[in-house]
């Protein structure tokens, strides 16, 4: 049965890089629109919360930068398998462009995550919580990636090599936080904050979706932005890329 | 206005939380910007040093 | 005999033949163990406290150390190519590298641990358990270090490496095995972290090889 045309185009480095390019303003519009919306609704606009106080508003961003840093894990390792799979250069362009971006937000997730720990569990850090290890499993693991891709000049090898990292290290992410998660039932430690509890007010629950939103859109944005300073890094010496050049002046 | 900066007298915590999520997100910016640029002016090079007169060989010596 | 047992015998007639290759990270795992009394306390009750975690962490290192090199022998003289061009598929051929790797490298280290443990005042009741989670858990731990040798094994300066990416990953054994040693110290029931420890060595034996080939087969083409 013969593939559907845009399967084909979605192979084609010309295609997606002109694609994205008139898909980046709007993504990038629509995700500035979201978090303006979002952050100034979480700021300023959503009431005062009871236990916490004005610290609980890390709530707009923190989970939202952690669920990035795993979105982009994922999106990661699923773009390395088909690029390893059925050997598709783009395929493995995503997975590279999407490295970085996963890791500074697993960071940027750790450091507000630290940040809104201290006035609320009174500890910036806290090992027995399942979503903090998670998160740092995923920072190592995205290093990890990043070094093991740095180590090897051929970029092919590089792509292979990494996308079979990353596939294993998503079949791990789980195994781990149930491990955490089970290894936290044996602590009583401080009472973890409920973030994602049904318990949440709408006029808090709002905002935070929206600022989900925002994010997401963020991330999509980032990824096709490097998307495209990646794939003309590896076509440098195609026809397109130099008539594209040109055209340029 | 103040009482807002102040957040309840958290604000270290909340404005440092949300400036270093900023930063993050400016640094992914800047960061695919460049290498998009840097890309193109890599390619451009390439371009380009194929028009460049040919450097004269032994024989033309 | 099969293809799996002769590998298997080859690669233990080999490390037997280099011997002071096998026995250098078991002096490893020695010497760390020894170190942390030095570096902690030594006195008898703080020792007991940190005893499980440390062994359970020098093992680790030591298995790290022990296997991070695995195919690189292999793929320095070009007997890693002929392995890859026989008719028995690579995932069995690694796994009994691996398999041979585990008994004459782990296996002695598992042996050692008693007495370490003793020296950490860990009491005897302690230690079927943490022999037994040791057991369980060193088969998953030698396929994720494989796993990271298969990936480094063209590089020039790969060891280093393949802690940086293999040793997040073995956080779980980490967790289910030194508990489950101190509930054996405790004297509580054991059972829940070595059944998962089993579940684990079990998903890792039948997916790791896929890996590892695959790892092998991009490194050296």
């Amino acid at each position: 049965m013969p593939l559907p045309r845009w399967f084909h185009l979605l192979g084609s480095p010309p295609f997606v890089y002109g694609f994205a390019g008139k898909l980046t303003p709007w993504l990038g519009a629509a995700s500035f629109l979201l978090l303006a919306i979002g952050g100034y609704w979480g700021l300023v606009v959503a009431p005062t919360e009871r236990v916490q106080g004005e610290v609980y508003r890390i709530l707009y961003i923190h989970p939202q930068t952690a669920y990035v840093g795993m979105m982009a894990y994922v999106v990661m390792a699923v773009a390395g398998g088909i690029g390893y799979i059925w050997r598709i250069k783009l395929a493995h362009a995503v997975a590279v462009t999407a490295a970085p971006i996963g890791a500074s937000f697993a960071a940027c997730a750790l450091a507000t995550g630290a940040i809104w720990g201290r006035p609320t569990w009174g500890t910036f850090w806290q090992w027995s919580d399942p979503r903090i290890m998670s998160e740092t499993l995923l920072l190592f693991l995205f290093l990890g990636y990043l070094a093991l891709r740095a180590a090897f000049e051929d970029r092919e090898k590089a792509d292979r090599v990494s996308a079979i990292l990353a596939v294993v290290g998503v079949v791990n992410i789980p195994v781990i936080h149930y491990s955490v998660v089970w290894w936290n039932t044996l602590h009583q430690g401080p009472s973890i904050m409920k973030v994602g509890s049904p318990s949440i007010a709408p006029e808090m629950l709002v905002p935070f979706l929206i600022m989900v939103a925002g994010f997401t859109l963020l991330f999509y944005w980032l990824l096709l932005n490097g998307l495209r300073g990646e794939i003309v890094e590896r076509e440098r010496d195609a026809r397109w890329i130099r008539q594209l050049v040109e055209a340029r002046g | 206005m103040t009482e807002f900066l102040r957040m309840g007298g958290d604000a270290a915590y909340v404005w440092s939380a949300y400036g270093i999520t900023l930063g993050v997100m400016v640094w992914n910016v800047w960061w695919a910007r460049r290498r998009h640029s840097k890309a193109l002016e890599k390619a451009r090079v390439f371009a380009t040093a194929d028009r460049a007169p040919k450097q004269p060989t032994v024989r033309q010596l | 005999m099969n293809a799996f047992s002769m590998i298997l015998a080859r690669d233990l007639r080999i490390a037997f033949r280099r011997f002071g290759e096998v026995s250098t990270p078991l002096l490893f795992f020695v010497i760390v163990v020894s170190l942390f009394p030095l570096a902690l306390s030594p006195n008898a009750d703080v020792l007991r406290e940190v005893g499980t975690g440390v062994l359970w962490v020098s093992a680790l290192l030591s298995s790290l150390l022990a296997l991070e090199g695995l195919f690189r022998g292999d793929a320095d003289d070009g007997s890693l190519e002929q392995l890859m061009l026989s008719p028995v598929p690579l995932g069995i051929t690694v796994l009994a590298k691996v398999a041979a790797h585990w008994l004459i490298a782990v296996l002695p280290l598992i042996a050692l641990v008693p007495v370490l443990a003793l020296s950490y005042a860990l009491p005897l009741q302690a230690l079927p358990t943490m022999i037994a989670a040791l057991l369980l858990a060193t088969p998953t731990l030698s396929v994720l270090i494989a796993i990271g040798a298969a990936l480094t094994v063209s590089l020039r300066r790969g060891g280093s490496l393949v802690g940086l990416l293999i040793l997040p990953m073995t956080a779980p054994l980490l967790i289910f095995g030194s508990r489950a040693t101190d509930f054996g110290v405790h004297g509580e029931p054991t059972a829940g972290p070595l059944y998962l420890l089993a579940a684990l060595a079990v998903s890792a034996v039948a997916l790791g090889p896929v890996a590892i080939a695959a790892a092998i087969r991009v490194g050296v083409e």
